[in-house]
């Protein structure tokens, strides 16, 4: 064997040279380690041999970036942990049947939760069942119809509508709303629809109705956000199909665009029902607060939200706090489902991570 | 024929939901402003609140205690938030990260009020009273998932070329993440603090049973504290017609601060861009 190697026609192939040159590894492979967002591996290994070292600086800062990131885990478990644990007390005495007592008495130490969850759901619903159209109606004006000149200032109004302070809602809803239901929107109802027994009884303006109302103009924002995004998110030659097809405005925005956006607006209503649930303020102030289930939605009602602002420092004795905080806890975990499966339906939608806003 | 009615009938039901959502927000805003500015005078900004039925006095000490437990809060949520963000962006491309994003949402999600309650028991059980530092502790909760979510999703926005070229001049990655990604970024993470800032200055819900209210001024941080909040909804649905009016003054402040800090944001912003990226 002659000591020179022809160039040409190495004796083994380079790719699988048993000793390298250096001691270091083939770039290539060392670029294999390399994940998005951390930087390259090669980049580290110079750095970490570089004289003036920085290495215990870059961890100390790791581990701090790190103790703030479990500090948000950790206050979840807290939250839950502290629900659960005050309570306990509720727990053991009324068990899951808490949830359809119809009695709240904290006199005699009795508790039932279902006056509260009726008027959480009533209300509610409610809100969504005038929301929903609203919002949709609104969204389709953005992206579908609005001259592009006013667009963006009609976004911003509606987004504005979000920003205002629950306390505000409530306030309006006390000196203007309600006075308005009870003059004018009220005896209207009772005359035309007063037969379906929604509508009937002595017409105070503050009740369930109110209730439903302001909650309404608060979740539009939310739900019209949302249903904008996704119906942004339609690929623009669905619409441009149905045109050609001949189909009017109308159908377009019908056929080519609200049917393939269907998921992700759901998901924006139930979004907007995780809101309404656990609206506290203004629904507190107008809803009339008074623990009964009535038929007609003229009646004062009580949310679970609403009773724990009420009473919460009133509470006399531990079972009643305990009780409290045991509609607390049921509260957070129905929100928690509604947002989760809310999320779901948007994600997949739009198809990555929508906005932290909610 | 038929189909074009349709499409017009569609048209105008949009035009008028539009109307119908603008309607209450103009309306909010000009019984805002109209019942409000009547009684906003300088009685009512230094002064504190008088016993019902005497009329005067004002909401300098709400005003003061807003501020106070906002100062808290912001002390609370704006580190741990920016903290967790930088975390979720720099480090967080794991199952740990997907971890801390989902808790983030549940945050974010959690009713107001169920946040109040945990505050009462972590923070005012323990002090044996109500408390300015409870309430900021509440609100302060309240901010890290906006604050945390804005600031990942700014970070991501930098290119990692400029992560590279500082480590290429040997940056240590600290450094490079402080100074040069975060500092990239710094526009939309200050705007995400504003939100998170506006969010929380107008919550009652939390405050109810953590800083209470009070009637007297007080700066210290252990005791009961008025906040604008709390006195707009006391107020509101007092008996006394003089307090119905210092709560629609109330509730013209707070919303004049509210939208103070998002214009002083759209400033900020719009300077930061002028000095141009990094």
């Amino acid at each position: 064997m002659p000591d020179t190697v022809d160039p040409m026609n190495p004796p083994e192939p380079l790719g699988q040279l048993q000793r390298p040159v250096t001691a270091m590894p083939p770039l290539a492979q060392m670029d294999q380690t390399r994940k998005p967002g951390q930087g390259s591996a090669v980049l580290q290994k110079i750095r970490s041999s570089h004289p003036r070292s920085s290495r215990i600086p870059d961890a100390t800062f790791r581990v701090l970036i790190a103790l703030t990131a479990v500090s948000v885990f950790v206050i979840v478990v807290l939250v839950v942990w502290e629900l659960i644990d005050k309570s306990r007390l509720s727990l053991h005495q009324f068990g899951i049947s808490f949830f359809w007592g119809r009695d709240w008495d904290p006199v005699n130490g009795n508790f039932g939760a279902l006056p509260f969850i009726y008027g959480t759901l009533v209300s509610s619903f409610l809100a969504l069942l005038l929301a929903v159209p609203l919002s949709i109606g609104v969204a389709v004006y953005i992206t579908e119809m609005c001259p592009v000149r006013l667009r963006a200032y009609i976004s911003f109004l509606v987004e504005l509508l979000a920003a205002i302070p629950s306390v505000i809602y409530g306030l309006w809803g006390i000196f203007v709303l309600a006075p308005l239901l009870r003059e004018y929107v009220e005896p209207f109802l009772a005359r035309t629809l007063g037969w379906t027994g929604f509508f009937t009884g002595p017409m105070y303006g503050l009740g369930m109705l109110a209730a439903g109302i302001i909650m309404a103009i608060m979740v539009v924002p939310v739900i019209a956000s949302i249903t904008r995004e996704v119906m942004t998110a339609v690929p623009q030659n669905q619409r441009e199909a149905v045109l050609a097809l001949g189909a009017t405005r109308w159908e377009m925005i019908r056929m080519g665009v609200l049917r393939n956006a269907r998921i992700g607006i759901v998901g924006g209503v139930i979004l907007g029902l995780g809101r309404a649930l656990g609206e506290t303020m203004a629904v507190t102030m107008v809803i009339g607060n008074r623990p009964e289930i009535a038929k007609s939605l003229f009646a004062p009602g009580y949310t679970m939200a609403s009773v724990i602002a009420n009473e919460f420092t009133e509470a006399t004795g531990d079972l009643y706090l305990s009780a409290l905080v045991q509609i607390g806890l049921a509260l957070f975990i129905v929100t928690l489902i509604v947002n989760a499966l809310a999320r779901l339906l948007v994600w997949s939608i739009t198809g990555g991570t929508p906005r932290a806003s909610a | 024929m038929w189909r074009r009615v349709t499409n017009q009938g569609a048209t105008i039901f949009a035009v008028v939901t539009a109307i119908v959502v603008i309607v209450p927000l103009l309306a909010i805003f000009a019984y805002l402003v109209f019942k409000g500015i009547g009684s906003v005078n300088i009685a009512f900004l230094t002064q504190t609140p008088k016993p019902p039925g005497e009329t005067g006095g004002g909401m300098a000490n709400a005003i003061v205690g807003t501020g106070l437990i906002l100062l808290v809060g912001s002390a609370i949520g704006l580190p741990l938030g920016i903290g967790a963000g930088i975390y979720l962006a720099e480090y967080g491309r794991n199952r740990f990260g997907d971890v801390i994003r989902f808790t983030a949402d549940v945050l974010n999600g959690m009713p107001s009020i169920v946040i109040g309650i945990v505050a009462y028991s972590l923070v005012v059980v323990p002090q044996k009273h109500f408390s300015a530092f409870s309430g900021g502790v509440a609100l302060g909760i309240m901010m890290i998932p906006t604050v945390a979510r804005a600031t990942e999703e700014m970070l991501l926005m930098v290119p990692n070329v400029i992560r590279e070229a500082a480590y290429g001049l040997g940056i240590p990655k600290w450094r490079t993440t402080l100074s040069i990604s975060l500092r990239t970024a710094s526009a939309g993470v200050i705007t995400g603090c504003m939100l998170a800032f506006a969010r929380v200055a107008g919550e009652t819900a939390p405050l109810l049973f953590t800083a209470f209210g009070n009637q007297f001024w007080n700066l210290k941080l252990n005791q009961p504290t008025a906040a604008l909040s709390l006195q707009v909804f006391t107020y509101a649905i007092s008996p006394y017609d003089d307090w119905h009016k210092q709560a629609w003054a109330g509730a013209l402040i707070l919303i004049m601060l509210i939208v103070g800090a998002v214009a002083a944001v759209r400033v900020t912003t719009s300077r930061g861009k002028l000095k141009g990226v990094g």
